[in-house]
């Protein structure tokens, strides 16, 4: 039953990240490297971000409602969207005073 | 060390609302405070458990594992809320009618306890991984650990207090009304829950449906903010709620408010209790 859920779930998750456009960041040294991405209006999209700090760090944004643990040397995906043109800030929350980024939707 | 201590208050204060709350709900229940820390020491366990294997958490499910973590986490919460505000509604009266009573009732039920043992639970566990999460780290970064580290602590004191607060706060109502002032806590609680775990499903891209956002009142009141924050927790308050958000808000509050009303035998003709 468990199981069959898990896959019902894994088909509806690969079938949704099939329609995000994707796009990636890397956290290095507490910082977001780019600090700035652009991405599409009005669209569902993921965003990869890769951990290479050997630390954990949560990506937050209360822009953008995500709040996400990202454990060391690891990645996650955070799905936003569709968002209405503008700029939306984002932080590492364990690192806020070098972690800093902005989406910015046009 | 102020950085630090403000992370972990923020994340201690989320769970010592409801901590405080289940604390003032079964104020007269006996062995209470074995099942609330029972609740809390489990769930430390837990949230060092989930810390621990958060990368493998996370990548489970598409790169979704933690959202869906959150989301199912939430929804036990909110199902709990529901079982205990069914089981008071019931009982509640008759608690009420007789203090001599009242050991009897609470022992021939001990359901809500659990359930409210299981709501504390889950909310330290949701806060706690991430705090665990942050304190190590602070350790394994090595720097100035001890400053960041003696933050950590004024923090988890300052959200100890504020439990403390809540609860005290809470007993300060008159007895004849906190029954109901706790009921309509629970349900805006739960409401507030449920909306939270819309937004996770919706970030684990489960839900792509009545994702606009209605309204952005961060400029008022930022949901960051220490004030934001508690209301979130307490009412479920969100600056930038989705349509499917709001629905589920309502929808839960109704289903709040009809399990109170429905459930309370032989009501003399009154308002409900909202």
């Amino acid at each position: 039953m468990i199981r069959l859920l898990a896959f019902g779930i894994g088909i509806a998750l690969c079938t949704a990240s099939a329609n995000a456009q994707e796009f990636s960041l890397v956290i290095r040294d507490h910082r977001f490297e780019p600090a700035e991405i652009k991405i599409p209006a009005g669209k569902r999209v993921a965003i990869t971000v890769a951990n290479e700090d050997a630390t954990p760090e949560e990506f937050e944004s209360s822009a953008l409602k995500v709040e996400k643990v990202i454990a060391g040397k690891s990645k996650a995906t955070v799905r936003v969207g569709p968002l209405k043109p503008g700029r939306y800030e984002f932080i590492g929350e364990y690192h806020a005073d070098t972690a800093k980024g902005v989406l910015v939707a046009e | 060390m102020l950085g630090a201590a403000v992370i972990v208050f923020r994340e201690v204060i989320e769970a010592g609302l409801i901590i405080g709350i289940v604390l003032a709900v079964t104020r007269t229940v006996p062995r209470r405070g074995l099942w609330v820390s029972a609740g809390v020491l489990v769930a430390s366990l837990g949230a060092a458990l989930l810390a621990l294997f958060a990368g493998r958490i996370a990548d489970a499910f598409a790169g979704s594992g933690q959202e869906l973590l959150n989301a199912a986490v939430l929804g036990i919460a909110v199902v709990m809320l529901m079982w205990h505000s069914l089981w008071m509604a019931k009982h509640g009266q008759e608690l009420a009618a007789s203090m001599a009573q009242l050991g009897r009732a609470v022992s021939s039920g001990r359901r809500p306890l659990t359930a409210l043992a299981v709501v504390v639970g889950l909310a330290v566990l949701r806060e706690g991984s991430e705090l665990v999460l942050f304190l190590y780290g602070i350790v394994a970064a090595g720097t100035s650990a001890s400053s960041l580290l003696l933050g950590s602590v004024l923090g988890l004191a300052a959200g100890a207090a504020f439990t403390a607060l809540t609860y005290y706060g809470l007993l300060a109502i008159p007895t004849r009304y906190i029954f109901s002032v706790t009921s309509v806590l629970i349900a805006l609680l739960a409401a507030g829950m449920a909306a939270q775990a819309v937004q996770y499903l919706d970030a684990a891209g489960l839900i792509t449906v009545l994702g606009e956002r209605l309204w952005d009142s961060s400029g008022l009141l930022p949901q960051d903010s220490i004030v934001g924050r508690l209301l979130h927790t307490l009412i479920g308050y969100n600056d930038r709620p989705t349509e499917l958000q709001l629905i589920t808000y309502a929808m839960t509050l109704l289903v709040m408010v009809a399990l109170n009303w429905i459930a309370t035998p032989s009501r003399p003709p009154r308002r409900a209790p909202a």
